[in-house]
């Protein structure tokens, strides 16, 4: 225990000290909140009601599906992984490290948004704060859980940043931060479904601001822990020491199980 | 100092149809510092992996202080120090927070003396990417070494180390070997093989050409000796002329260098050589074969057990 306090302090001094993480962690996020904030707000008023939850949302995707899975494989490749595996440091401790340090600088992001968001641009403030901390950890789960299965089942540095650009992108486009869900297309909101954003933002809505969800908030919740823990059970169980990723125990494809929870969610609620 | 730390029985390792180890046998003994020479490709790294527990091997038996190293690794991590060719740490940890970190994990008190002893003292507070290639190997030789291993793995220990280093590190193996410590020497650098080395084993496409103590194996060659000499108009160097036991020759800068049977006749002759020629000699060493000339002798007529 005592080794793994000491890792995970370290972890999260990297995460300052590497400017690639602090421009994840930080300046990307907060950089653009203040942006999209000025922009949004001004040629759309109505925006002003998500800004909270689409930011800190937006915090999450951006230090996870960016700032998790690059450092992962480079670590890898750098034969980083095989010093740590002959100083005995086990696989688990090398993937839910990065991954609580990352959730220990959005815990500052988002408190930095909250904060600010109403002095700034009027937005509203969480009307239940327990349910908004309870979906602010599902949603950081559940993408952090994700981010290290890709950087786990990644062959290359290049075909990273595809898979994370995969869930990045359409995450921005249909996960409810600039389009509201209810305006999407019957099949993509059956896509959207799929996504971490879009769950996380029907749970804010629905649990924490107060706010019409398009679905079952609860469901969007459950969805998220289950799909986190689940995706971080098999980055585990697919991990590989080797430099070249080649000796894993099982085929990257098993990565999709992970989305399990969201196919039994589409299905049920159909 | 005779009980067996290391055994190997007819190990082999695969990569997809590519044999890198082929049936290799060796015991290395508790305190010995066991070479491992070979060319690129020879199996040197494969077998050290093996050994470390990083890879699987592909048949044959490897046990390592008793314990097979894939399946007992968490036994076995606290009884090896690895000093891997290719390692690297993340490129924001300061050697004293790398040797703190791990030293955790070896559940030791961390040994920050060892900054001082390897020249690191200075940097202790740098960010790894800011140390030199010879600064980060000292760096990975310090981690390998913190936690008073039974059996230390050297991987081309001295590559990119200066002269003082380098010499620092060797008085290290040899107290280290003092206390009691095996160490595993795979290393490109045969006359830090010869120095230090009890035994060593020259592997050759994935077998083991020769192993043996560094004298046994100089004494088993063709029994050469190498006569290297210079002349003040060079004629030598271009001189087709053979000598009496001469079994090649080659040039090195100004030297004509011979390798003989027959020191005596050879000698004799080359000399009235030089005078017929009204030449005049300037150096003329004769040395016993070393063995990097035993090595290359070896490996260029691909000589086995």
């Amino acid at each position: 225990m005592k080794a793994f306090i000491h890792h995970f302090k370290f972890e999260f001094l990297a995460g300052i000290r590497n400017k690639q993480l602090l421009l994840l962690n930080y300046l990307f996020p907060l950089g653009f909140y203040l942006m999209l904030g000025f922009i949004m707000v001004e040629i759309n008023p109505p925006f002003r009601e998500n800004v909270i939850p689409a930011m800190v949302i937006f915090g999450i995707l951006s230090a996870t599906l960016l700032g998790i899975p690059d450092p992962l494989v480079n670590a890898r490749e750098n034969g980083i992984f095989r010093s740590y595996k002959i100083n005995g440091i086990p696989a688990v401790s090398i993937l839910i490290i990065p991954a609580l340090t990352t959730i220990l600088h959005l815990i500052v992001v988002t408190v930095i948004i909250t904060s600010t968001a109403t002095w700034l641009f009027n937005a509203p403030l969480p009307s239940h704060w327990l349910n908004y901390i309870l979906v602010f950890f599902a949603a950081a789960i559940a993408c952090t859980g994700l981010s290290v299965l890709i950087g786990v089942v990644s062959p290359t540095s290049r075909m990273t940043i595809l898979w994370s650009q995969l869930v990045f992108t359409p995450s921005m486009l249909l996960g409810g931060l600039m389009v509201p869900y209810s305006m999407l297309p019957e099949a993509a909101k059956k896509i959207a479904q799929l996504l971490p954003s879009t769950q996380a933002m029907n749970a804010f809505s629905g649990l924490a601001m107060g706010r019409a969800a398009d679905f079952s908030p609860w469901s969007s919740v459950t969805v998220l822990f289950v799909s986190g823990v689940l995706a971080f059970g098999l980055a585990i169980y697919l991990f590989s020491w080797d430099t070249r990723n080649s000796s894993r125990r099982g085929h990257p494809l098993l990565g999709l199980l992970a989305l399990l929870p969201n196919i039994i969610q589409i299905v049920l609620l159909k | 100092m005779n009980d067996i730390v290391i055994e190997v029985q007819d190990f082999t390792k695969t990569y997809d149809d590519f044999i890198a180890v082929d049936r290799i046998s060796f015991d290395v003994k508790s305190g010995e510092i066991f070479g491992l020479l070979g060319p690129n490709g020879a199996g040197k790294t494969s077998t050290l992996e093996c050994l470390e527990g990083l890879r699987e091997p592909n048949g044959g038996m490897v046990k390592v202080a008793g314990l097979i190293p894939t399946r007992e690794f968490h036994k076995l991590k606290n009884l090896i120090g690895v000093q891997l060719q290719s390692a690297s740490l993340p490129e924001s940890i300061t050697p004293e927070e790398a040797i703190k970190l791990f030293s955790f994990y070896h559940n030791v008190e961390p040994r920050l003396d060892l900054l001082d002893r390897l020249g690191l003292a200075e940097k202790r507070n740098s960010q790894f990417f800011e140390l030199s290639t010879g600064q980060q190997r000292r760096m990975a030789l310090a981690l390998a070494v913190m936690h008073n291993p039974r059996v230390l793995f050297l991987d081309e220990p001295t590559a990119g180390l200066d002269v003082g280093t380098r010499s620092e590190l060797h008085s290290m193996m040899q107290e280290f070997q003092k206390a009691g410590t095996t160490i595993i020497l795979a290393t490109h650098d045969m006359a830090e093989a010869e120095q230090l080395s009890d035994r060593v084993a020259i592997l050759l496409k994935g077998k083991i050409a020769k192993i043996g103590t560094p004298l046994e194996i100089t004494a088993a060659g063709a029994g050469l000796t190498k006569i290297s000499i210079r002349t003040q108009e060079s004629n030598l160097l271009t001189s087709e002329v053979t000598f009496p036991a001469v079994t090649y020759s080659t040039t090195l800068d100004e030297y004509k260098i011979y390798f003989s049977k027959d020191i005596g006749p050879t000698v004799s002759a080359i000399i009235s050589h030089i005078e017929t020629q009204n030449d005049a000699l300037i150096d003329l060493r004769v040395e016993r074969p070393s063995l990097e000339d035993r090595f290359l002798e070896i490996t260029s007529t691909g000589e086995m057990l």
